[in-house]
């Protein structure tokens, strides 16, 4: 993976004075950060903090709702994402991972070769080979190998969202955003994927929302703290439970005592 | 005794009589009652049609009638001074054109009406196209019978150069605009029927508009879609009065668009009020009436078979 040549050698995505407002009502303001190539960027906070918000504006995913509004840069690579004219390319090299598990009504297979194919790759032996790794990845290829014609959308709630990550890994992304992915998966899975997460780092640069602090401690290199908008704090992440942080509303949220 | 309300609880619950019906009891069971009814009237109703119009046409099935000749015979001679033939092959054959040639104007124009107004446009557009849409679905058949008789007529002389413009081509037009508005209403409301979170979670992954639409919406809104070309297909074949107007009602098996037809449904219209009661003729109609009825029920069924097929895998 080389670089980006306009920015300081390791920044996958920086972020300038980010703003996002739902008609008037303002969801992100102000935040400044960089993302750097390789590291896995564990974002935590309380509901309402914009932390989702700022996933879907990386995505532009601003497109498919009028409401909302974006101000500031996000550059991705060094592009700024708001002046991309091919935003398909754009999403492509970003996989996302929705909290709510969104299996699409077609086949367990087609949900992961949808990717591919989308990106044009129409050998049946290839995407035969790559759904097989990405459902491995995602923990879920013991569960549905024997059922790989059966309807995604009919999967349980957690086989879905492991068939959402397989999807979102079957874009071979440079960027993966995970929002909240272990809500409906049991603790062992979890763990199983967490692993994986940590081995990609080699290959990808991943965000990680998270309300589970301690997931956030178990792999995010660095961890920034949001809340009501902002990005109070960024820091490495054993610095978060350490205690060898600057602001005392990220001491209090780290150790459970908010609010 | 506003003092304690807690108490006041505990007093209505020991005093209940487990023994006794109360009003509550008895409106519920009302109600499952009134519910009964009218969910079987229906049935009974679509039970009442069909035992009146095969008892109608009984005495022909039973007595004239020879079903080779019922169903093989292309000619319809119910009125011969000589013999009497009721063959409905050529009524069959000419309905079925109609409505093949109607599926395939409609399908093509509501289909892609459909796709424009449920992923394309938004806000007031997206209404005013429904409304109008909707509007175009209550004009009366007379009025596209009319125009198939005043303009197309008229307009296939002219353009094909042919003898006579009452033909298939006509009523297959006429009847596909005609079908097109309501198969565009069903078809729109299964496309909005597919959750956002499908076209989002595609489109998050980098799928173009048109990829979300062909790869996602079409294939998750399939059941719908065939529901809505099977309701055109039923409206072909139950339609009367533009195919009466626009057919040119000549018996006769087609051989081109160009040819005259006449349909199941018109002949029974035009015939049935000159039928003296109780008449072969009259029964012969009947029979034709069974016959549809029968059809659209296999239609039904069809489309009842397949969407179940389809939720099953």
């Amino acid at each position: 993976m080389v670089a980006a040549p306009q920015s300081p050698a390791t920044a996958k995505l920086e972020v300038r004075d980010l703003a996002i407002n739902y008609g008037t009502k303002q969801a992100v303001s102000d935040i400044s950060l960089t993302i750097r190539e390789n590291e896995i960027f564990g974002i935590i906070g309380p509901a309402n903090a914009g932390k989702t918000s700022f996933l879907k504006a990386i995505n532009r995913m601003e497109d498919f709702d009028t409401n909302m509004s974006v101000a500031g840069q996000i550059l991705f690579d060094g592009v700024d994402t708001r002046q991309v004219r091919n935003v398909y390319g754009l999403r492509r090299r970003i996989g996302v991972v929705f909290p709510l598990p969104v299996g699409l009504p077609m086949t367990v297979y087609d949900n992961v070769a949808l990717a591919p194919r989308l990106a044009g790759v129409r050998n049946k032996a290839e995407l035969n080979v790559i759904v097989e790794r990405c459902l491995h990845r995602a923990a879920l290829w013991d569960e549905v190998k024997d059922r790989l014609n059966a309807l995604g959308s009919l999967l349980s709630g957690g086989q879905q969202q492991r068939l959402t990550i397989a999807r979102a890994l079957s874009q071979e992304p440079d960027l993966l955003m995970l929002d909240e992915f272990s809500i409906a998966i049991d603790p062992v899975t979890t763990m199983r994927i967490e692993d994986v997460l940590k081995e990609l780092r080699q290959e990808m640069t991943i965000i990680l929302v998270t309300n589970l602090v301690q997931q956030a401690r178990r792999i995010a290199d660095r961890t920034a703290f949001f809340l009501e908008g902002s990005c109070v704090e960024i820091a490495p992440t054993e610095d978060l439970f350490t205690g060898e942080v600057s602001d005392q509303r990220t001491r209090d949220y780290v150790e459970g005592r908010f609010g | 005794m506003p003092a304690n309300p807690a108490r006041q609880t505990t007093e209505v619950l020991s005093n209940t009589d487990f023994d006794h019906r109360d009003l509550d009891w008895y409106i519920d069971r009302g109600v499952q009652i009134l519910v009964f009814l009218g969910g079987i009237s229906a049935i009974v109703f679509i039970l009442g049609i069909f035992i009146f119009i095969t008892k109608e046409g009984l005495g022909f099935i039973l007595e004239d009638f020879s079903f080779r000749e019922f169903l093989f015979s292309p000619t319809w001679r119910p009125t011969s001074e000589l013999k009497e033939t009721y063959g409905i092959l050529a009524l069959v054959a000419g309905t079925a054109s109609v409505t093949g040639l109607a599926m395939l104007v409609a399908i093509p124009f509501s289909l892609g009406t459909a796709i424009f107004i449920a992923e394309f446009v938004d806000g007031k557009t997206r209404e005013y196209l429904k409304v109008t849409v909707e509007l175009l679905a209550a004009i009366p058949s007379v009025v596209w019978g009319f125009i198939g008789l005043s303009i197309m007529n008229p307009l296939i002389i002219d353009v094909f150069d042919v003898p006579v413009g009452l033909n298939v081509l006509n009523a297959g037009i006429i009847l596909g605009l005609m079908a097109a508005p309501i198969m565009t209403s069903i078809a729109e409301d299964a496309l909005k029927a597919v959750p956002d979170r499908y076209r989002e979670a595609a489109e998050a992954m980098g799928a173009t508009h048109w990829q979300v639409i062909y790869k996602v919406v079409l294939p998750a809104a399939k059941n719908g879609l065939l529901g809505a070309v099977l309701l055109g297909v039923g409206r072909g074949f139950g339609e009367t009065m533009a195919v009466l107007m626009a057919t040119g009602h000549s018996i006769n098996i087609p051989t081109s668009v160009f040819d005259s037809v006449r349909a199941l449904t018109a002949t029974i219209a035009a015939e049935l009020g000159e039928t003296a009661v109780g008449s072969p003729h009259y029964q012969a109609l009947f029979t034709i009436g069974v016959f549809l009825f029968v059809i659209t029920f296999c239609i039904n069924l069809t489309a009842d078979l397949i969407v179940r097929g389809i939720r099953k895998e």
